[in-house]
């Protein structure tokens, strides 16, 4: 087994970066902090990519099979003699593979920061911010168990948190930034009764453990059943839930769109690529025990991923601020990559689904960091978020312009870029699996299209506004991570990803079904043609269509009212009905027999303080009473 | 010279000066009072150690020198008794038992 | 009724009587002499007694020392046309109570007692018995109690000089604070 022990130090570095710039970042010049943390990065990405190499053209293939090799663990916390939580380092074929892309993307969202973020103030914090960030997010992806895959899980929620309410003096970027916070552990909550039933059941907590195809997971049958349900599902369920939240599915979706409050490059890192695909990559990492053991989950998952996709992607339709229409993006895509591995099979070719999430989700990373990217740049440009007021960019800003060009492709899915191919692999998994979930996705691909096109034509198409003052192009700092995302975009769809990422670890041959890949072209040139016809030009029409469809479009521009709905049951039913007879409890009943010990001990005191009131004739009758009653006593009562 | 007079009569006498005294002890006002009041007390408990000798012992003479002690420090006693009063009488200038209440919570 | 019954009975009733006008009069130079007259029936009692010694000590001594004394105090803190206002009469009703109580008590303790009497021949008690008993050591003398309470006048007088003293700069910066 080789040495990966190496390894340790993908973690150590961003933690020490986060340390040094927390502590000393206020001493330091911005520009320092800034170089500190970027620096920081590129070793780690070094590192992964050197890690990266060495696994899967090197290592980790053995007897035709990659190998999960432990690089470190150790015991940190023992429960009981079974169970005990680690600190570790696994490396596989995902894990890795997630190692390459958060640390390509924070690289490059660390360089671009240097000229988007110049002369903020807290440039220091945000920049120790990411790098704990980078530190989480790759504690999460390469942990051993699942208990510390949650430690690390709560990690990112917390920078995320602190990034999302980067301007805190923003009552709406605090409120943003409550609201993931509060959304993501509400559904970390479940996450945590799921380890718990599962590490009851199966009497462990280790991965490599839980996913062996001999091991407790899998094999253990006849366990309780609960509502038509084995213990193993509901347990599988509530993990799922989990990664909901922190993924963004529907209902739990809520709180990114709101997430944009934070700064662009936020957005990007880890609203797109990064945090947001946790959900995916915990039910990747447990995918076996979710095939064997519970399989209903996975239907349930499957649903779940595309009513999501087709939801976000409805409503990506309506909105004009061009981060919301992004996140709502990312919501939809996640939506697939979940969904693919809902429809998912194991072993071979049957597990094209999981391959093609896997793959989606690394070209997703690269498309959609430079789509928030290229928003960035553009708002940096124009310095509104409202594509209403803008038009006729790609004159102003060239480049950002060709690198949205390219990333808009890739999201419609044409060949030959990488949105392409793993878009197909995933409507292929479906096709074979299920017809109508096939044929949700299929929509869905063309609304994508379509909003996408609706939105690059909205912003550099159409004419020339009145602008404040004449925007030009970003610096290098932040033109050049766009140029190296859109090389990533582009070319990643030629990597032999089916050789190195699978279900079981071993390399298949995947082709393209053309019967598959034709009409998902046909819809997304159909998307496109749509967007170009209402938006390239600027028109009435789009005014028109939207007053023909007057309620349905209502209804989408104000998100279905989910917020609404929410905002309704916490307040009228949670507060009114369940925390307020609470808070009245405690105040007054549990609050009440404190202070009415105080009151007690306090009237008491005040009436027996006059025993001692300095008066000599009252001592004297207190005297001469107690004496004649002692002498009654110890006369007639003590024989 | 005893006989006739039962001991008991000499002690309910002293019984009832000894009572009264704690009544006009603890009732009066005037600390001067509150002085006579005590040697009330102070009388009643020499007549009872004097029946007492005589009546139950005779031959010793244990309470007579016991009350002839008392007399002296009753004495003393309110000497010392008569300049405090002159001392709190030049502090508030009237001679009240409630005013001497610093001992108190 | 032989003689000394009678004369009990009169210095038993003044002793009563005067003693409960002792503690309720409302004029204070009257309270001091009821005081006198309790002594003087007392110091009766003592002849009837057959202790002469402790009668005089108490006529000189009570009668005329500690009465005098206090006259002198009262007229010294000018309250003697001073006419006290009447108790409350719920320390007074408490008091009386608690007194009454407690003299009830202690008469029907005693009258329940038998007292036994020592059948030894009375001592004769004069004046050469006193002195020896005073001044004798051994078991019947009464030397070192004599001397304490020579230690204790001496304390007494001492005392009483320190506490009434006036003019002392001490003395007055603590009452002009």
């Amino acid at each position: 087994m080789a040495d990966f022990g190496y390894t340790v130090w993908i973690l150590i570095v961003p933690f020490v970066a986060f340390i040094v710039l927390g502590l000393f970042g206020m001493k330091l010049k911005a520009r320092i902090s800034g170089l500190t943390g970027t620096t920081a990065l590129a070793i780690v990405t070094a590192l992964s990519y050197a890690t990266a190499i060495r696994y899967f053209w090197g290592a980790g293939l053995v007897d035709g099979v990659f190998q999960k090799i432990i690089a470190t663990n150790s015991t940190w916390l023992t429960l009981t003699d079974h169970l005990h939580i680690d600190m570790g380092i696994l490396l596989d074929p995902i894990s890795v593979m997630m190692l390459v892309v958060i640390s390509t993307v924070s690289f490059m969202v660390h360089i671009y920061s240097l000229g988007y973020m110049k002369g903020e103030k807290g440039f220091e914090r945000y920049y120790a911010f990411l790098s704990l960030f980078t530190f989480s997010m790759m504690g999460l992806v390469v942990a051993t168990n699942i208990f510390q895959m949650y430690i690390f899980w709560e990690l990112v929620g917390i920078s995320s948190y602190l990034l999302i309410g980067f301007y805190y003096s923003r009552p709406s970027a605090v409120a943003a930034s409550k609201k993931a916070f509060i959304v993501t552990r509400f559904a970390d909550m479940g996450f945590l009764v799921g380890i718990l039933i599962l590490s009851f059941t199966t009497k462990t907590f280790d991965f490599v453990t839980l996913t062996d195809l001999n091991g407790p997971a899998i094999t253990s049958t006849g366990g309780a059943v609960f509502m038509g349900m084995s213990v193993m599902t509901w347990s599988m369920i509530l993990i799922f839930v989990g990664g909901a939240g922190k993924s963004a599915m529907f209902p739990l979706h809520i709180w990114l769109p709101d997430a944009m409050e934070g700064p662009t490059p936020v957005s990007a890192l880890i609203h797109a690529a990064t945090m947001v695909v946790a959900g995916v990559y915990l039910v990747a990492r447990m995918f076996p025990v979710y095939y064997f053991a519970a399989p209903e989950a996975l239907h349930i998952i499957a649903w779940v991923g595309a009513f999501s996709s087709l939801f976000a992607a409805v409503i990506a339709t309506t909105q004009t601020d061009i981060k919301r229409v992004l996140a709502y993006s990312t919501i939809s895509q996640i939506g697939y990559m979940i969904f693919s591995l809902g429809v998912s099979g194991y072993g071979g070719h049957d597990g094209l689904g999981f391959m093609a999430s896997n793959w989606h989700l690394f070209n997703h990373a690269m498309f959609k960091a430079l789509l928030f990217l290229g928003a960035g740049s553009v708002i940096h440009a124009v310095h509104s978020n409202y594509m209403t007021e803008m038009g006729g960019l790609r004159k102003h800003l060239p480049i950002t312009n060709i690198t949205f060009l390219i990333a808009c492709l890739t999201i419609a899915g044409l060949p030959p870029l990488s949105g392409f191919f793993s878009k197909d692999e995933i409507l292929t998994a479906a096709f074979h699996h299920d017809k109508v979930l096939f044929a949700i996705e299929y929509l869905v691909a063309g609304l994508t299209a379509f909003y996408m096109f609706r939105l690059y034509f909205s912003i550099f198409h159409g004419h020339d506004r009145q602008y404040e003052h004449k925007p030009h192009e970003s610096p290098a700092t932040m033109t050049i991570p766009l140029m190296i995302l859109a090389f990533g975009s582009v070319f990643s769809g030629f990597l032999p990803f089916s050789s190195l990422v699978t279900s079981d670890g071993a390399p298949f041959e995947s082709h393209i079904e053309w019967s598959v890949a034709v009409p998902s072209i046909l819809i997304a040139l159909a998307g496109i043609t749509v967007a170009w016809v209402m938006y390239k030009k600027e028109t009435t029409l789009p005014d028109r269509l939207a007053a023909t469809f007057k309620h349905s479009y209502k209804w989408a521009y104000n998100k279905f009212y989910i917020d609404e709905l929410y905002l309704f049951i916490t307040k009228k039913v949670i507060f009114k009905r369940v925390s307020q007879p609470v808070a009245w409890f405690d105040r007054h009943i549990v609050d009440g027999t404190m202070n009415g010990i105080a009151w007690v001990t306090q009237t008491v005191s005040n009436r027996i303080k006059g025993l001692q009131s300095g008066q000599l004739q009252q001592y004297g009758f207190i005297f001469v009473s107690g004496a004649v009653a002692l002498v009654l006593v110890f006369i007639y009562l003590v024989k | 010279m005893n006989q006739g007079v039962p001991l008991e009569f000499y002690i309910i006498v002293a019984t009832i000066m000894f009572f009264t005294g704690i009544y006009g002890f603890l009732t009066r006002r005037n600390l001067i009072t509150i002085l006579m009041s005590s040697e009330l007390i102070l009388n009643s408990v020499n007549i009872n150690f004097l029946a007492f000798n005589r009546y139950l012992f005779p031959a010793k003479l244990d309470g007579h020198f016991f009350s002839l002690f008392v007399i002296a420090v009753a004495a003393s006693e309110a000497a010392v008794a008569i300049a405090i009063i002159i001392s709190i009488y030049r502090r508030f200038s009237n001679i009240n038992v409630e005013n001497v209440n610093e001992l108190k919570y | 009724m032989e003689g000394n019954q009678i004369m009990f009975a009169v210095f038993a009733i003044v002793i009563i009587v005067f003693s409960v006008l002792t503690v309720t009069s409302r004029k204070i130079l009257r309270a001091a002499v009821s005081l006198l007259f309790v002594l003087i029936a007392t110091a009766g009692l003592y002849f009837l007694l057959n202790y002469q010694f402790l009668a005089a000590v108490q006529l000189t001594l009570y009668a005329g020392g500690i009465v005098v004394l206090i006259i002198f105090s009262i007229l010294l803190t000018s309250q003697i046309s001073h006419k006290f206002e009447p108790i409350e009469w719920k320390k007074a009703l408490f008091t009386a109570l608690a007194v009454i109580g407690g003299a009830i008590v202690v008469i029907t303790t005693i009258l329940k007692h038998t007292f036994a009497a020592d059948t030894a021949a009375a001592l004769e008690v004069n004046m050469n018995v006193i002195g020896k008993s005073l001044l004798g050591t051994g078991t019947d003398g009464y030397v070192l109690p004599f001397e304490v309470i020579s230690v204790l006048l001496v304390a007494a007088m001492i005392g009483a000089i320190v506490i009434a003293k006036k003019g002392s700069p001490v003395r007055d910066e603590e009452k002009n604070k």
